[in-house]
């Protein structure tokens, strides 16, 4: 958590009585601040974090599952509602997800051209650069340029397909297995993927000091 | 302190609000009951578990909108467990009703 974003409450005085749930919300609040159980900034702070920071750790998951368990990755590829059920994740009914996997000589990516459509049931929330005017337009004109500027630099030897989602079908990149991680447990290799890594912006990597152990 | 995945993943008609994964809180008050019933649990004033059951258990109940549902637990679950009381919260929330307390978050 490395928020410390303290959000400004509304000082407005405001001309009208509170409605009765608001005065009820706000008489639970003082009476729990009175006690000295909670402080109006720690309130703050849990609402911040669930507001911006769910983040992809679901999904995270599901990859590292599909990396040890090939069977697993098999039911992933076919139906990813199902497999991701299978791990107890919930997946809103009517829409699909197509979990597209890179291969040596394919990279994924997604984008949302027409809005910010986004597989948050495994991703949480979409980073505010995947919902801007320009990486929704040039991730389809120009990829390996958006990809570089992420820092990701594929050889013209790997194909880029750029996948768009759209509110009935969402993506999610299935990454490679990086080389260094074999015998690591599921824990241990959820903790590499990122979310980026699932939009595909991104690609594993192996912290320096994990590979020397 | 992190995001926990049973809170943020609630299911059936427990689901958080959202819109495209982002939590959605219609008016202030909703989202200082989100983060009251979150962290009282996080300092152990009762098991996520018990929030959770009153919560599917007053949406079950009543057509009322989500937060109304989970201020209703909230209070109910605090009052059982003996942290405020039913005329403190009625006497507190008739103050702010009447102006006598800034009605400000």
């Amino acid at each position: 958590m490395s928020d410390h974003d303290h959000h400004d409450h509304d000082h407005d005085h405001h001309p009208e009585a509170p409605s009765d749930i608001e005065a009820r919300a706000l008489a639970l609040e003082s009476l729990l601040v009175e006690k000295g159980i909670l402080t109006s900034e720690e309130v703050d702070r849990i609402v911040s974090m669930y507001e911006h920071d769910i983040g992809p750790m679901l999904g995270a998951r599901v990859v590292a599952r599909a990396w040890i368990d090939s069977e697993y990755r098999h039911r992933l590829l076919q139906d990813g509602p199902a497999a991701v059920k299978e791990l107890g994740i919930g997946y809103p009914e009517g829409t699909r997800l197509v979990v597209v996997e890179n291969r040596p000589g394919a990279h994924n990516v997604i984008v949302c051209t027409l809005c910010s459509c986004y597989p948050w049931p495994v991703l949480g929330l979409p980073p505010t650069w995947y919902k801007s005017p320009p990486y929704r337009s040039r991730m389809v004109r120009e990829p390996r340029s958006v990809l570089a500027e992420f820092d990701l630099r594929l050889p013209e030897s790997v194909a880029v397909n750029v996948w768009d989602s759209s509110s009935d079908v969402r993506y999610m990149v299935l990454p490679e297995r990086p080389a260094g991680t074999e015998g690591w447990s599921e824990e241990k290799l959820a903790a590499i993927v990122t979310r980026d890594c699932m939009i595909g912006v991104a690609v594993p990597r192996v912290p320096a000091e994990a590979a020397t152990r | 302190m992190s995001v926990d995945r049973s809170i943020a993943y609630l299911e059936g008609d427990a689901a958080l609000p959202r819109k495209n994964g982002e939590l959605v809180f219609a008016a202030p008050w909703e989202g200082r009951a989100f983060g009251l019933a979150v962290l009282l649990s996080d300092k152990g004033a009762y098991a996520w578990d018990d929030f959770r059951d009153r919560l599917v258990q007053e949406i079950a109940q009543g057509d009322h909108p989500y937060y109304e549902s989970w201020l209703d637990a909230l209070q109910s679950l605090l009052m059982s467990r003996g942290v405020v009381s039913a005329d403190e919260v009625s006497g507190r929330a008739a103050e702010y009703a009447a102006l006598e307390r800034d009605p400000v978050f």
